[in-house]
């Protein structure tokens, strides 16, 4: 399981306009590992995400997942391949119920066509029994915080914590081999960030998933990472186990400032 | 000792809130919470069965050819409505060029089946492909579009919109062909035929009831075919890329596809209603595809509730029917003072204000009349009664002179719209106080100005009642209420 590459960026770049938001950038995630990438805001974490989900194309550089290049694809061909994400500023399907947000991300790897659904098939009602099914399932993970009567509420009744576990629900839904989250404890209180270390640590022992994650709680980091990244301004700046990208002295100056090492 | 429930740390999903999710859902209370529940209960199904019977059995009771001819274009409406639901309610894309779908199926179906080309294709062939090519046209606007959203979608669908009409209009001379017939039009259209016998559209002058069955069995087979794409993965990628286009795409959505598909199937459930419209009329004509249909059509989507089937067919009963009721001063004046005085109750509900407003207007205006008949005899002798009870009332209260002034008209509309936005600026007694002459003024506009110009008197009732609508319920009468940002 471990050790074979299931995404591999091999000297991406991004640049808007002038501006180099990554920089020949070389990072790899093993099949079935938990990547953490941290850095300060404007590091470029984000626009990792973006550029491996297929929201940007990058300027240089390729991105191979599964041993395919998925450079220039679009995100739902992307997606379909098996990778799907979070997002840091919430993007839940609002008006519509916790559960219907997690059957709409069943939609690439499922076939009915429309005129198969207007006249309602046996082959398009099973299909849809399975989607149904398998959505409650994926809302069973969070234990009854996502199910019985809150499958049939609209999404935007949900409390912050619970949209962010909402939107894990729906990722997992699209059946990716590749977990990207995005700041899945930003805004959660202690008891709350404690248990999303947990259910992070579950999806990959029970879901199967790998998993790449950008978060700033370094409890998190700590609690999850088989590997840490770090960045700033696009540059990969150490790389390694927590302790070690923890005490290095390059990612304590970008968090702290110059001089701040040899103080300490 | 510890105990085996109590884990170190918090256990995932226990949540105090959800364990007595039983006495968090909020019901009202009594009577009406009781049949509240009952009617939510009963399954769409039902309903639709329930209508369809219900105009069904109308031409039973009503035996004139107009009232039928009226339910034939409220059921033509109603699937108006139902294929701009698609595109507008679940795929939430601006289509301003709706409409132009509509004049392809009518233009379609008359080149199919009419002298034009000499054609004449039976209706079962017809009416599939006069959908499938408004269906086809739908997928070609849709495919410059595909990466435009909000209004700059809006005006590239509106330019084709204005390009049909251009067609239409001046088709007569394509390259040197005539094929629309231009402003004339194309006639000798051929009516339905069914398993080659012909459908008549009017026996002894009287409209043939067949075509309100056969419209109503379209309405029926859209209506359901639409409800099951909505409760499929078509129809939740439609409301996911409604919701965020972004979010769905990176969830495994096509969203370019997903909108072509809104666009066609839109496209194409218009098309069916212009070949219906086609065949019953005999005829094609580019007039009958013009700017105030566009929006009327969404007045009814968006009165009803766009993104509820349920909803916008009710929309487009109600507007329909209004629309009609409007054309008759008489019926027209009832409903105004009804609507009036029901907009009262419920902005007052059984008050002392409500009585100081109402006995205030009523004196106010009788007073008014008084002291107009004794400066001069003309000013107060131009009411119609029309004969009922409610037009003699008027004719005592309501200032109408035998010969307008011309500046009296402008003077007295821009007036009563002033008057209306001050009253929303104002609060407490001092709006009451204003609120008396207003009302009179607009009773003063209804008799002078509106009455006796039936034809725009309609659109903008329309307006002010969308505008109503929009302030009470923005949701429409059946739509869920949308949330943008929490």
């Amino acid at each position: 399981m471990a050790g074979t590459r299931l995404l591999e960026l091999t000297g991406v770049s991004m640049a808007f306009g002038g501006l180099n938001v990554i920089d020949e950038l070389d990072l790899h995630v093993d099949e079935g590992e938990i990547l953490s990438v941290i850095g300060p805001n404007g590091a470029g974490k984000t626009t990792l995400f973006n550029l491996v989900t297929g929201v940007y194309e990058p300027t240089g550089g390729d991105i191979v997942f599964a041993g395919e290049s998925i450079k220039g694809l679009e995100p739902h061909k992307i997606t379909q391949r098996g990778i799907a994400r979070t997002f840091q500023t919430l993007r839940l399907f609002l008006n519509m119920s916790v559960r219907e947000n997690v059957m709409a991300a069943a939609y690439g790897h499922t076939k009915a066509g429309v005129f198969r659904s207007m006249l309602r098939t046996p082959g398009q009602r099973r299909e849809e029994r399975e989607i149904r099914a398998s959505a409650e399932q994926r809302l069973a993970f969070f234990g009854e915080r996502l199910t019985g009567y809150r499958w049939d509420q609209p999404a935007y009744s949900l409390s912050y914590a619970n949209r962010r576990r909402l939107e894990i629900a729906r990722a997992t839904a699209t059946n990716p081999r590749l977990l990207l989250l995005d700041e899945p404890a930003a805004g959660m209180n202690p008891k709350e960030t404690q248990e999303i270390t947990e259910l992070i640590g579950k999806l990959r022992t029970e879901g199967g998933f790998t998993i790449l994650v950008i978060e700033h709680d370094m409890h998190v980091v700590e609690g999850i990472s088989d590997r840490v990244v770090a960045l700033d301004h696009g540059v990969k700046i150490a790389e390694g186990s927590f302790e070690q990208v923890a005490t290095d002295a390059r990612v304590v100056e970008a968090y702290l400032g110059t001089g701040a090492a040899e103080r300490k | 000792m510890t105990d085996p429930n109590e884990q170190q740390g918090p256990r995932i999903g226990k949540d105090e809130w959800v364990a007595r999710h039983g006495d968090n859902r909020a019901r009202r209370a009594g009577i009406a919470g009781t049949i509240e529940e009952r009617l939510r209960g009963v399954p769409w199904w039902a309903w639709l069965a329930l209508f369809t019977g219900a105009v069904c059995l109308l031409p039973l009771g009503v035996d004139s050819g107009y009232a039928r001819r009226i339910a034939f274009d409220t059921v033509i409406y109603m699937l108006l409505a139902l294929g701009l639901n698609v595109v507008v309610g679940w795929g939430g894309l601006l289509d301003l060029g709706y409409v132009a779908f509509f004049g392809v199926g009518a233009y379609t179906y008359a080149f199919l089946s009419s002298d034009k080309f000499d054609l004449h294709l039976p209706a079962i062939l017809t009416i599939p492909l006069a959908c499938a090519v408004g269906g086809a046209i739908g997928l070609l606007v849709g495919l410059p579009s595909r990466r435009l959203v909000g209004d700059y979608l809006a005006i590239v669908t509106l330019f084709f919109f204005q390009i049909f009409l251009t067609v239409t209009n001046n088709g007569e001379n394509l390259f040197g062909t005539d094929v629309t017939g231009g402003p004339n039009g194309i006639i000798n259209v051929d009516p339905l035929g069914l398993f080659g016998r012909e459908l008549p559209v009017s026996t002894d002058g009287v409209f043939n009831v067949s075509y309100l069955y056969v419209a109503l069995a379209a309405f029926v087979v859209v209506y359901v075919a639409l409800r099951f794409a909505d409760q499929s993965r078509t129809g939740r990628a439609w409301r996911s890329l409604r919701e965020d286009p972004l979010a769905a795409e990176l969830m495994g959505m096509p969203v370019s596809w997903l909108k072509l598909m809104a666009f066609a199937f839109g496209a194409a459930v218009a098309a069916l209603a212009g070949t219906l419209v086609t065949a019953l009329n005999a005829s094609v004509f580019p007039q009958s595809f013009e700017f105030p249909l566009l929006i009327t059509i969404y007045t009814m989507v968006i009165l009803g509730g766009a993104g509820s089937q349920a909803g916008v067919v009710i929309g487009a009963i109600l507007i329909s029917v209004l629309l009609e009721v409007l054309r008759e001063p008489g019926d027209a004046r009832f409903l105004f003072y009804t609507l009036g005085l029901l907009g009262l109750f419920a902005a007052f509900r059984f008050s002392v204000r409500l009585a100081v407003v109402l006995g205030g207007t009523i004196s106010f205006g009788l007073i008014a009349h008084a002291v107009a008949g004794r400066v001069n005899d003309l000013w107060t002798a131009g009411t119609e009664s029309g004969g009922s009870r409610l037009g003699a009332w008027a004719a005592h209260w309501v200032i109408v002179p035998t010969d307008l002034a011309s500046w009296v008209t402008p003077v007295s509309y821009i007036g009563l719209v002033a008057l209306t936005l001050l009253l929303t600026l104002l609060h407490g007694w001092s709006r009451m106080a204003l609120l008396v002459p207003t009302l009179y003024l607009a009773a003063f506009v209804w008799e002078n100005v509106m009455l006796v110009k039936p034809e725009p008197t309609r659109f903008v009732i329309l307006g002010a009642l969308l505008v109503a609508v929009m302030v009470a319920r923005p949701e429409g009468i059946l739509g869920e209420k949308r949330v943008e940002i929490v």
